[in-house]
């Protein structure tokens, strides 16, 4: 395999991992006002997250800075062209990142009451907006010399909402099913309903958008020219489905685990169908971004991968040591007894 | 307006805001490391309220420091896209490292640190306060590692109009980042030894308690030696700067007229418009030789001799520079004198002296601001010195309205957290540490090992 190969690869397994990670973030936070009826089930909801939320956002970052690493011409321009989206998104994350330390640090019900609003805002804006930069970036912009200058509502195009509103979903889906994991009582069983129902939305949605995408994308090229690579989407598509069948026999983490493996899979059946772009040119035009035209030169490439290759695993062994020291199920008896803790 | 001319303003508030959080991360970080490595040692639960206490103060910074923190990877593409097209074969590099290194690091370990106080033994809890510190100062490594190599590029080759890593061990070894980094490095912990003397000082001057003695001894020792590395290094820091950047050398000192050897002035009053100081007196022979040269006939040129378009602004970096180097004379001082104070313990007694470490306290943030003015500022008008001028490294495919958006947004945005962040500061420095504090200072209480 090429190196540019390789770090794209390496480049859709830390998207991958990201929207997996911070994809129940943000569907537990989407889901705060909605299942959390007591203040002390909003703190289970919140405690739930946030020994990891932090670690799971570096996955963004990652993400983010292998891309200019790599690829630096692709970080220039999809950076640039989505410049508005972009601040939005931040603005979000920005947002819901502070709730965590904020939001406890006085007990006036008002001071909680609107962290309470901008944890849910936080997380329901970004996974929509994540889901309308990519689906830009699987229809293709309309590239200029300096990548893409045209005007801000060209992005709400129906593909592209379409594909926030799946993003949307899929975190949802995950997240309550997160809760239905790491928490109980009440709490864990209004979420494993909410799971049971949101799942026919990610179904419908994701049916949608399989074949609108087809009208919209050339991601089914690669899929024609390789039909081997169909089984990344048949995987998706298998893991949706045994998900539903976890559900229904409340195997809970077995579940979250499905539910977490079609993420994955989703993300790489999309960027496979990407591949090699970075960022096509709209209609198939000229000028597109590709791991070819973008990637850095050879050596920094080396570089970059041999930083992935020897950081990666020691990271994933960290993160699941982290997740091993707050495994079991957070009770209501748990933020009772610590006020201070969560 | 242009793009440019607002998408420095951006840069410059981003950045700026961003470093009001990260030294106290650097520095405070290290100092609640040591408090907790002292209860674990020695089992005395005073130990354990300080860890907790200064540990609070520390979360709410640090989450600031965070989402602050998240843009300005994003504002590289965003803002400065062809700089980052042209330039991210090396640039881009680091930064990856330190989000794969040092990012997972705290921000995986800080979980653990902050809520597994009741789940991994204390030997682990103190290990993830350690990791804390170490990904918090490898962070500041590797973006400075970065920034060092816009000052003085090394380890590349330009073809085809871009930057290509031609060697990253050079890149590595670049003497001006280690410098840079260590002159940070220090710089963060005299604002966390400042941090804590001046809030315990606020808390002596109510009443006297063995909690704030103790933190206020810990943090005037930890402030005494890093203001005098600070310095030290930063002095190696300025002969390097004259080394690889002589115009800017030239904007801190307002020197104007090549000479050899070079007189050190002590008061000086630039006067850009005519190319030369409108007062310039108090000289010490040989002063400026030694600074820049390390040798008494030593040559320093003056700005003068640097062409008019690779000029940086003089007024802004003479001044921060001046002010910069005057604060760390202070501070040193001030550390001198805090250490001399708390050997005998009727240093509480001496109102005078905790009022002015009081009113000391946002003193090395302001020092911290004006070092980063110096360099950037000083920088000007390159973004990649002598390789990539600044303008040339802006987003051409960014409009003048949607800069202009982004920069209010964020000043809404960052005038919102910083109102709440000092707010809740205050609140929570002042309440001190709640909980018993009468039992805390009880004499029995202190030797009693849990």
């Amino acid at each position: 395999m090429k190196l540019e190969t390789l770090l794209f690869v390496s480049w859709g397994f830390l998207w991958a991992g990201y929207f997996a990670l911070d994809g129940y973030d943000f569907g537990v936070g989407a889901l705060f006002e909605l299942l959390g009826r007591s203040s002390v089930e909003r703190r289970l909801m919140i405690g739930s997250i946030s020994p990891v939320w932090n670690g799971n956002e570096v996955w963004l970052i990652t993400a983010g800075a292998v891309t200019f690493a790599a690829f630096p011409r692709a970080y220039a321009t999809i950076f640039s062209s989505f410049y508005s989206l972009l601040l939005l998104l931040v603005g979000a994350l920005i947002l819901r990142g502070v709730v965590f330390e904020f939001r406890g640090e006085l007990k006036d019900p008002r001071w909680t009451g609107a962290w309470d609003v901008a944890f849910a805002a936080g997380s329901i804006v970004p996974p929509f907006l994540f889901g309308v930069i990519f689906g830009n970036v699987f229809r293709g912009l309309a590239l200029g010399a300096d990548g893409f200058s045209g005007s801000f509502f060209a992005f709400f195009n129906p593909y592209s909402l379409l594909t926030g509103i799946l993003f949307l979903a899929l975190f949802l889906h995950h997240g309550a099913q997160w809760l239905s994991v790491k928490t109980g009582g009440a709490l864990k069983e209004r979420a494993e309903e909410a799971a049971g129902r949101i799942w026919y939305g990610v179904l419908l949605i994701g049916a949608l958008f399989a074949v609108y995408t087809s009208y919209a994308t050339g991601l089914y090229s690669n899929y024609v020219n390789h039909p081997g690579w169909l089984v990344v989407p048949l995987a998706a598509v298998a893991a949706l489905l045994f998900n539903k069948y976890l559900l229904l026999i409340k195997n809970d983490l077995a579940a979250f685990l499905a539910s977490a493996a079609a993420i994955v899979l989703f993300v790489f059946f999309a960027l496979a169908g990407l591949y090699p772009s970075l960022l096509p040119a709209a209609d198939g035009g000229a000028g597109g971004i590709t791991i070819d035209n973008a990637a850095a030169g050879s050596y920094a490439l080396v570089i970059a991968a041999a930083a992935l290759i020897i950081f990666m695993p020691l990271v994933i062994a960290y993160q699941l040591w982290v997740y091993g020291v707050f495994k079991g199920r957070l009770l209501e008896e748990d933020v009772t007894r610590d006020e201070e803790a969560y | 307006m242009s793009t440019l001319e607002l998408s420095r303003m951006q840069f410059g508030m981003t950045t700026m805001f961003h470093f009001i959080f990260v030294p106290l991360i650097l520095g405070l970080s290290v100092l609640v490391a040591v408090m907790e490595t002292q209860y674990v040692r020695t089992g005395n639960r005073l130990y354990l309220k300080m860890t907790k206490f200064w540990g609070r103060l520390f979360l709410i910074n640090f989450a600031l420091g965070v989402v602050t923190g998240l843009f300005l990877e994003f504002q590289f593409g965003m803002n400065w896209s062809r700089f980052s097209g042209f330039a991210g074969d090396v640039f881009g590099a680091p930064l990856a490292i330190e989000s794969l290194v040092t990012f997972f690091l705290e921000s995986s370990f800080i979980g653990v640190w902050v809520l597994g106080w009741n789940r991994v033994s204390r030997r682990t809890h103190l290990f993830a306060a350690w990791m804390l510190v170490l990904g918090a100062n490898l962070s500041a490594l590797w973006i400075l590692l970065a920034n060092a190599w816009m000052q003085h590029p090394v380890g590349m080759q330009i073809s085809q109009g871009r930057v290509r890593m031609v060697d990253f061990l050079a890149f590595f070894t670049n003497p001006y980042s280690w410098l840079k980094f260590l002159h940070t490095m220090f710089a963060g912990f005299v604002v966390a030894a400042f941090f804590v003397t001046g809030i315990s000082a606020y808390h002596l001057l109510k009443r006297h308690s063995e909690f704030f003695i103790r933190s206020f001894k810990m943090a005037a020792i930890f402030g005494l030696i890093s203001s005098f590395m600070v310095f030290l290094v930063g002095d190696e820091h300025a002969y390097e700067v004259a080394q690889t950047q002589p115009a800017k050398l030239a904007a801190m000192e307002s020197y104007w007229d090549t000479r050899q050897p070079a007189d050190y002035n002590l008061l000086v009053i630039p006067w850009p418009g005519h190319n030369n100081n409108l007062i310039q007196t108090l000289s010490l022979p040989w002063g400026e030789s030694l600074l820049a040269t390390h040798s008494f006939g030593g040559k320093v040129t003056g700005m003068n001799d640097i062409p008019a378009d690779e000029r940086p602004p003089v007024i802004p970096v003479f001044i921060s520079f001046r002010l910069m180097v005057g604060l760390g004379l202070l501070f040193m001082l001030l550390g001198l004198a805090a250490v001399y104070f708390v050997r005998k313990p009727r240093f509480v007694r001496r109102r005078w002296f905790l009022w002015v470490m009081l009113a000391a306290l946002p003193l090395p943030y302001v020092a911290c601001e004006l070092g980063w003015v110096v360099a950037e500022v000083g920088r000007q008008p390159w973004i990649v010195y002598h390789v990539l001028r600044t303008a040339a490294g802006v987003s051409a495919n960014v409009s003048v309205s949607q800069v202009l958006a982004s920069l209010i947004g964020l000043g809404l945005v960052y005038a919102a957290l910083a109102s709440t962040d000092v707010y809740l500061l205050i609140k929570l420095a002042r309440e001190g540490p709640d909980e018993d504090l009468a039992r805390i200072i009880s004499p029995e209480m202190l030797r009693r090992p849990r």
